[in-house]
C-alpha cells in the first residue's frame, strides 16, 4: 500500500544558499498522526508549506521528491499538481485570525471550496458544511455561517477552519500549531477535537507543534527536527520511554513537567547543540560535495 | 452588539454634512433648469453687479447678487455644477477603473508585472500634475471629453499605488495561502480574496478623486481650457470674479466656496464611506 505522505530526501534551499531543509524523509500512514516537533525556527512550517505547494518564493527545492499517495508531486504539471493538493489535503493554520478573510462570511467561505473545487452542488455543499460544524459542536451554525470571522472568538474561528479542513474529505492534513495561537483554556477542547476527528474520518495528520505534551497525546509517531534536519523519527511511546538522540533527551528534559516543574526548566544543554552543529556541518558538507 | 453598531452608524455627522451638500449639489445641477432661479445666460445691464440679497441693493429673485454682465450668481453656480459633477464621475471613474485593475495585479502577481506597472507610474509621476493637464488639454482641443481624458490619463498613478501596496500586504496573508492550498487559480483568488479586502480602499480614493476632478477642470476653466462653449462652469466664474474683486467680491466668493465645500465634502464622503465598507470596523 502506498503511504498517504512520502517525503524522500528533501532538501530546501534560501535564496543566499543557506539550507532550510537537509534530507528530510519522514512518511506518514494513511489514518496516521505524525507529529513533528523541534525548536522554532527548525523548519517544521518549511516542510509542511512544501508539502502543500506553498512555500516562500525565496525558498527553492533543491533535492528530493514528495509523493501524496504515490503520485509523484515534481512529476505533475503545476495545474494537475494544484488540483491534486487541493482536493487531497488541507491545512489547519496557527493563527485562526489571518486564515479567514476578513471581509467575506464565513458560510460562502466555507462552502465556495467545495462547490468550486470538488464540483459539488451548492446544497450538498451547506449540508456537510453544517454537518461539520455540529462535529465541532458549533450549536448555532445559521448564525456562524452569516457571521464576518471578527465577530467569532478565536476558539470559534479554529473550530470554523478545523471543520472546513475536514469538510472536503482529505488524505491528509497538514496541522502547524494549531492551538498556539489560542488561549490556554480553549487550546486543550480543540486538541481532543481534532483527535475525534482525526479518529472518525481516518485521516493522516502531519502535526507540527513544539509542545511535547501535545505529541504525546495525538500522534503515533513522532520525528524530531533539528535545523532542517531530521535527528530522530520513532514510534512516540518508544520515544517517550527511550528517547534515542541526544537532541531529543534535551528537548524533554526542556519541557516543564508538572511533578517537578523548576528542575525541568533548564534550557537545552550546550554540550548537545555543539556536537549537532559539527554533525549539521558534516553533513552540510558531504550534500555539497556532489552538487558542486 | 448590534445596538453598539446600529448606534454608531446614526453618529456620523461627516458622512451627513458631506453627502447632504454632495446630494444638494448633485440635485441641483441635474434639476437645474427648474430650480435656477434666472436663465444662467440671460445678460441685462440694468442688473449688472447686483449684491447678495442681504445687503442693500439687492433685487429679489437675484439671491447671490449679479456679475458684471448682469447674469444671475446662484443661477450660474447652479448650471456649472453640471459640468463639475460630469467630470468629477467620469473622470474618477475611468481613472479608478485603470489604476485600480494595473494595482491589483501589480500588486498580487508581483513579478515582472509589478516591475513593468510600478515603472510606468514611477514615469508618470515625475511629470507635473497640472502642467501636465494643460498639455494634455492643448494636445487633446478643449472640449468636455477632453478635460475627463486628461483627467483620467494624469491620476490613475494615484489609484494604482495605494491599490498595489494593499494588494501586495493582502497577497501575504494565510486566507490567500489557504485559497492556493485549496487550489483556486491566482486570477479567481485575485478577485475573490484580495479585492473585496481593497474595495473599501477603492471607494474613499473614488470619492477623493472626484473631488480632484472638479478643482482640476475648474483650474483648467480658469486658464480657458477647459469647456469652450458658453456654459458656465466653476472655474470660469472664479476667473471672471476675479477680474471685478473690488467692484464685486461675491462673483468670486461664492463660486470659491462653493467649489471648496465640494471637493472638501467629496474627501470627508470618501473616508466616512471607507470606514463603513470595512467589515471590521463596520
Ligand atoms: N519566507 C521566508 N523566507 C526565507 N526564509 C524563511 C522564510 N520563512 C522562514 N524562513 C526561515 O526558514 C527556517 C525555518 O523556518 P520555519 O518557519 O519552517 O520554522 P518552524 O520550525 O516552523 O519554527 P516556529 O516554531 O517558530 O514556527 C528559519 O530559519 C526561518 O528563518
Ligand atoms: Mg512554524
Amino acid at each position: 500500500m502506498n503511504a498517504c505522505l512520502d517525503i524522500n530526501n528533501l532538501s530546501a534551499v534560501l535564496a543566499n544558499g543557506q539550507r532550510v531543509l537537509r534530507s528530510v524523509s519522514l512518511a506518514v500512514q494513511p489514518g496516521e498522526v505524525r507529529a513533528l516537533v523541534g525548536e522554532s525556527g527548525a523548519g517544521k512550517t518549511m516542510i509542511g508549506k512544501a508539502v502543500l505547494g506553498v512555500l516562500p518564493s525565496s525558498v527553492r527545492v533543491v533535492e528530493g521528491d514528495m509523493r501524496l499517495e504515490g503520485e509523484d508531486l515534481g512529476k505533475l504539471q503545476p495545474k494537475a499538481r494544484r488540483t491534486l493538493i487541493g482536493a487531497r489535503t488541507a491545512l489547519i493554520p496557527q493563527d485562526p485570525l489571518t486564515a479567514l478573510n476578513p471581509s467575506r462570511r464565513i458560510g460562502p467561505q466555507m462552502t465556495d471550496r467545495l462547490v468550486r473545487i470538488l464540483g459539488w452542488s451548492g446544497d450538498k455543499a451547506d449540508k456537510r458544511v453544517r454537518q461539520l460544524l455540529d462535529e465541532v459542536q458549533i450549536r448555532d451554525p445559521d448564525r456562524v455561517l452569516k457571521s464576518y470571522p471578527h465577530e467569532l472568538s478565536g476558539g470559534m474561528r479554529q473550530r470554523v477552519l478545523i471543520a472546513a479542513a475536514f469538510a472536503a474529505e482529505p488524505r491528509l492534513i497538514v496541522a502547524d500549531e494549531p492551538t498556539t495561537a489560542l488561549d490556554v483554556t480553549v487550546q486543550k477542547q480543540i486538541l481532543l477535537l481534532i483527535a475525534e476527528l482525526q479518529r472518525e474520518h481516518g485521516t493522516a495528520i502531519l502535526f507540527v507543534t513544539h509542545d511535547l505534551g501535545v505529541v504525546a497525546k495525538i500522534s503515533q509517531k513522532v520525528s524530531v527536527l533539528y535545523a532542517g534536519k531530521v535527528v530522530e523519527e520513532a514510534e512516540t511511546a518508544a520515544l517517550f520511554a527511550a528517547p534515542q538522540h541526544p537532541y531529543t533527551r534535551a528537548l524533554m528534559a526542556a519541557t516543564p513537567r508538572y511533578t517537578d516543574p523548576l528542575a525541568s526548566l533548564k534550557p537545552v544543554d550546550e554540550t548537545v547543540l555543539a556536537g549537532l552543529a559539527a554533525e549539521i556541518a558534516m553533513a552540510d558538507q558531504a550534500w555539497r560535495r556532489p552538487h558542486g | 452588539m448590534d445596538d453598539a453598531r446600529i448606534a454608531k452608524r446614526g453618529l456620523s455627522p461627516r458622512l451627513w454634512l458631506a453627502g447632504g451638500w454632495l446630494l444638494l449639489a448633485l440635485l441641483a445641477a441635474i434639476f437645474a433648469p427648474l430650480v435656477a432661479p434666472q436663465d444662467p445666460l440671460a445678460q441685462d445691464l440694468m442688473l449688472e453687479r447686483l449684491p447678495p440679497f442681504w445687503l442693500d441693493g439687492a433685487e429679489p429673485g437675484y439671491w447671490l447678487g449679479t456679475d458684471s454682465l448682469g447674469r444671475d450668481l446662484l443661477s450660474r453656480l447652479i448650471f456649472g455644477g453640471r459640468i463639475a459633477f460630469i467630470v468629477a464621475f467620469a473622470a474618477a471613474i475611468a481613472a479608478c477603473l485603470v489604476g485600480s485593475t494595473l494595482g491589483l495585479i501589480a500588486g498580487y502577481f508581483g513579478g515582472w508585472a509589478d516591475r513593468t506597472i510600478s515603472r510606468i507610474v514611477d514615469i508618470w509621476m515625475a511629470f507635473p500634475p497640472v502642467l501636465f493637464a494643460i498639455l494634455l488639454v492643448a494636445v487633446l482641443g478643449t472640449g468636455l471629453s477632453s478635460v475627463i481624458l486628461a483627467i483620467a490619463i494624469i491620476d490613475w498613478t494615484r489609484f494604482c499605488r495605494v491599490i498595489r501596496a494593499e494588494a501586495m500586504g493582502q497577497s501575504r496573508m494565510d486566507y490567500v495561502e489557504n485559497a492556493r492550498i485549496a487550489g483556486y487559480g491566482r486570477v479567481g483568488i485575485m478577485l475573490r480574496e484580495v479585492l473585496p479586502n481593497v474595495v473599501p480602499s477603492i471607494v474613499a480614493l473614488l470619492s477623493l478623486e472626484m473631488g480632484i476632478a472638479v478643482i482640476v477642470e475648474a483650474i483648467l476653466s480658469f486658464v480657458n481650457l477647459s469647456i469652450s462653449t458658453d456654459d458656465p462652469t466653476w472655474g470660469g466664474i472664479i476667473a471672471e470674479g476675479r477680474l471685478s474683486i473690488h467692484q464685486a467680491w461675491w462673483v468670486l466668493v461664492f463660486p470659491l466656496i462653493t467649489l471648496i465645500l465640494t471637493v472638501l465634502s467629496f474627501s470627508q464622503f470618501g473616508e466616512a464611506l471607507k470606514a463603513r465598507f470595512d467589515p471590521v470596523l463596520r
